[in-house]
């Protein structure tokens, strides 16, 4: 009987969108063209997904399924118009076998391009070592790359205004304060998070400090979350309300 | 084969890595040539990981059909929408992949009717479950859980123009909150976070760090 | 009291949804006072001198759209309106069609040309390989644009032959791209920076404010009203307020209430 129910309600559902877009259409409110039924779809696919609040149910997951497919596809697309054929195919493959071509291949992409098949080769049983020497290169590259950057970056550019001066002329009473308690709450959090040590005694006292440091700043990222998540849910709604709709103005 | 599996890896992350390291203090032309076709190789290669996450996905999709696992329908639709991208993609409007992209085609149709949509609202739900986690869980139990709630409260009230309505000193308070001890906060885990990424760095050039080479060493 | 504890959700999900609706429905202003760090992104775009070179990374996909393709309208607006050279590029697979559809519906309305006043060099793989390729040299990390247009012959790319010769940059970020072209690009290149991010990003993002390796950041849908509010283009962002308003506040009393029912009802005893 809950399954008929189950089933029951989404046809209605179903029906009842239906049903709407007809009417939008005949009323003129969506217009009779790709970017009208482009909207439907939208439309639907919106509700699909937000049915899941209600239950899971086959319409979400269809709607989630396809999603995951045409995001794949549209991954590899944009990759080959803008990755491989600028880069690879119109410098390297298209020069070598067109005797038309105005430039000569560029032969150094060779030696990228077989580390990035090497990388691919991961998925073969008996050649997957060979991913190992590009993930090497990689990781190596990065490693070396990033260590003078972040030094630089967010080591030393970070602990400078944390030492800036509390008194040097021009400053309120409550910037200086906030200045001292500033440098207060990166020491105690920097200690908080030395576990080798015991926290307890003055290292215990300056931690405790540091957890209420992260306490006060887990409260804003919390509010933040909560803000950013509900634009996005405003988003959808103001999508079906004005575009779908045409409630709003 | 020990040689070419693990000792070649381990001299070219190490080799890669004081390169690149030395390569930022040095200011000669030859160094910044460097530095130009190593990130364009690099850049090169990183474009060639977007196949493994295809190759992962299809694969996992296609073993849930073959072995006809519950719910392996929907997984047709994965590829009934990757194979429909995929096609109106390479035909580019009648201009076919060869060519540059052109505009306003099927492929940007379903871009903008089925992945933007569909993608945009599958994140906009987490809206409703933050809202029933934050009544049913978020519970004032301690006193950092107090201070997280009432900062939380007043960057909500502080951070929207109702806030102003109810009291001036709100959005003061939540710019001062984000000002001082969040800032203070975010910047001890950054520093925190930047020393332990330059360990592992280090770690990784000099090979004590392996765990990048798949496992087996 | 207890039933209140184990409500079925989903009436909460229909309170939220009725609220926003409710509150897009009825119009009533709200005052958006812009805040310090969007005022750092509108003072150093009102520096800049007309045929300055601007950046804009849209480094974002459709999951976070609501947010930062408003934002990124605005400040197309802003850019548009002071005669400022916009180049798009962007990190992500998913955001081409998002940033090509903002550039190019926004510089309809101020009659700009493509390739003379604005370009879109499209995505390219590798983050922070890509922004030091951009670093060195711009026309060899995108020899080709979003069109297949050789970028070497675009005249609004004249002058700019890497991230050195950029009058500002601006990143649109749902992710850790911020850092990224903090570490990887202003630190080396030295361009004037400025961000807007997710809400969820925006507390992470101070620290980088207060030691000015930002010149300014829109944080959220409100950072996105603020800047709306600024340029004088009032649209969804600034709309999206009061709903945002309302729901707060809900959700405030939600917290308050589900805390006031709980101590009351014994369970904190018995825990």
């Amino acid at each position: 009987m809950r399954k008929d129910s189950n089933f029951f309600i989404l046809v209605g559902s179903i029906g009842l969108f239906v049903c709407i877009n007809i009417f939008l259409m005949a009323s003129g409110k969506l217009p009779f063209s790709s970017d009208g039924f482009g909207i439907i779809l939208g439309a639907g696919l919106t509700l699909a997904v937000y049915s899941f609040l209600y239950k899971d149910n086959p319409a979400f997951k269809i709607a989630e399924n396809l999603y995951v497919g045409v995001s794949l596809g549209y991954t590899i697309i944009i990759t080959w118009f803008n990755f491989l054929k600028p880069d690879l195919y119109d410098p390297l493959i298209v020069p070598m076998f067109s005797k038309a071509a105005e430039k000569a291949p560029q032969y150094a992409l060779i030696f990228p391009s077989l580390l990035g098949i090497f990388m691919l080769l991961r998925f073969s049983r008996k050649l997957s070592w060979l991913s190992r020497w590009t993930f090497a290169f990689v990781v190596g590259l990065g490693a070396g790359v990033s260590i003078p950057r972040v030094i630089s970056a967010f080591i030393l550019e970070q602990i400078k205004p944390s030492l800036h001066p509390v008194f040097s002329g021009g400053e309120t009473i409550l910037s200086s304060i906030n200045t001292l308690l500033i440098m207060l709450g990166v020491i105690s959090v920097l200690i908080y998070f030395i576990f080798s040590v015991e926290h307890k005694g003055a290292i215990g006292k300056v931690s405790k400090i540091g957890i209420w440091f992260l306490m006060i700043s887990f409260g804003a990222s919390f509010g933040y979350t909560v803000m950013g998540r509900l634009s996005l849910l405003i988003g959808r709604i103001q999508f079906l309300l004005k575009d779908w709709l045409g409630i709003l103005q | 084969m020990n040689f070419l599996k693990r000792t070649v890896p381990l001299v070219i992350a190490f080799v890669m890595g004081v390169l690149m390291a030395m390569q930022y203090y040095v200011p000669h032309k030859l160094s910044q040539d460097l530095l130009e076709v190593v990130s364009r190789w690099d850049r090169i290669i990183a474009g060639f990981a977007v196949f493994i996450g295809a190759y992962s996905l299809f694969h996992l999709h296609w073993t849930r059909i073959k072995r006809k696992v519950e719910g392996w329908g929907y997984s047709v639709f994965v590829y009934f929408g990757a194979i429909i991208t995929l096609i109106f993609g390479f035909l580019n409007g009648g201009k076919f992949f060869w060519n540059d992209k052109q505009q306003d085609t099927m492929f940007d149709w379903l871009y903008y009717y089925v992945q933007v949509p569909a993608g945009a609202t599958i994140f906009s739900i987490l809206a409703f479950f933050i809202a029933s986690a934050a009544y049913r869980t978020f519970r004032a139990r301690t006193m950092e859980s107090t201070v997280l709630l009432i900062a939380a409260i007043l960057v909500m009230l502080g951070r929207v123009p109702i806030g102003n309505y109810i009291s001036q000193y709100i959005p003061a308070i939540a710019d001062w909150i984000m000002a001082v001890p969040n800032l203070a906060a975010k910047r001890g885990i950054l520093l925190g976070v930047s020393l332990g990424a330059i360990a592992t760095s280090l770690k990784i050039i000099f090979g004590i760090e392996r765990s990048y080479l798949g496992g087996g060493d | 009291m207890e039933r209140f504890l184990r409500i079925d959700r989903r009436i909460i999900f229909a309170i939220i949804t009725v609220a926003v609706i409710v509150s897009l429905i009825l119009r009533f202003e709200l005052p958006i006072p812009p805040s310090e760090p969007v005022q750092g992104v509108y003072e150093k775009i009102e520096s800049l001198p007309k045929g300055s070179h601007v950046m804009i990374a849209f480094d974002y996909d459709p999951s976070s759209k609501e947010e930062l393709q408003p934002m990124a309208v605005a400040f197309l607006h802003h850019c548009f309106s002071r005669d400022l050279k916009v180049i798009g590029m962007t990190h992500y697979t998913g955001a081409p069609g998002l940033a090509d559809q903002a550039m190019t519906s926004v510089a309809s309305q101020y009659q700009k040309k493509y390739g003379e006043d604005y370009a879109f060099l499209g995505y390219k793989p590798g983050g922070a390989s890509l922004i030091i390729n951009m670093g060195e040299n711009l026309y060899s990390a995108f020899p080709k644009d979003f069109y297949g247009n050789d970028t070497a012959t675009l005249p609004v790319l004249q002058g700019v032959d890497s991230l050195r010769e950029l009058d500002f940059l601006f990143d649109l970020a749902a992710g850790t791209t911020i850092e990224t072209w903090i570490v990887f690009g202003k630190e080396k290149y030295k361009f004037e920076l400025g961000a807007g991010c997710t809400a969820v990003m925006g507390p992470d993002m101070y620290p980088f404010l207060q030691s000015k390796q930002l010149a300014g950041l829109l944080g959220g849908l409100k950072g996105a009203a603020e800047y709306e509010a600024l340029v004088g283009k009032k649209a969804n962002a600034v709309s999206g307020m009061r709903p945002q308003s309302v729901v707060h506040v809900i959700i405030i009393l939600f917290v308050i209430f589900g805390n006031i029912v709980y101590f009351t009802s014994g369970r904190a005893r018995h825990a």
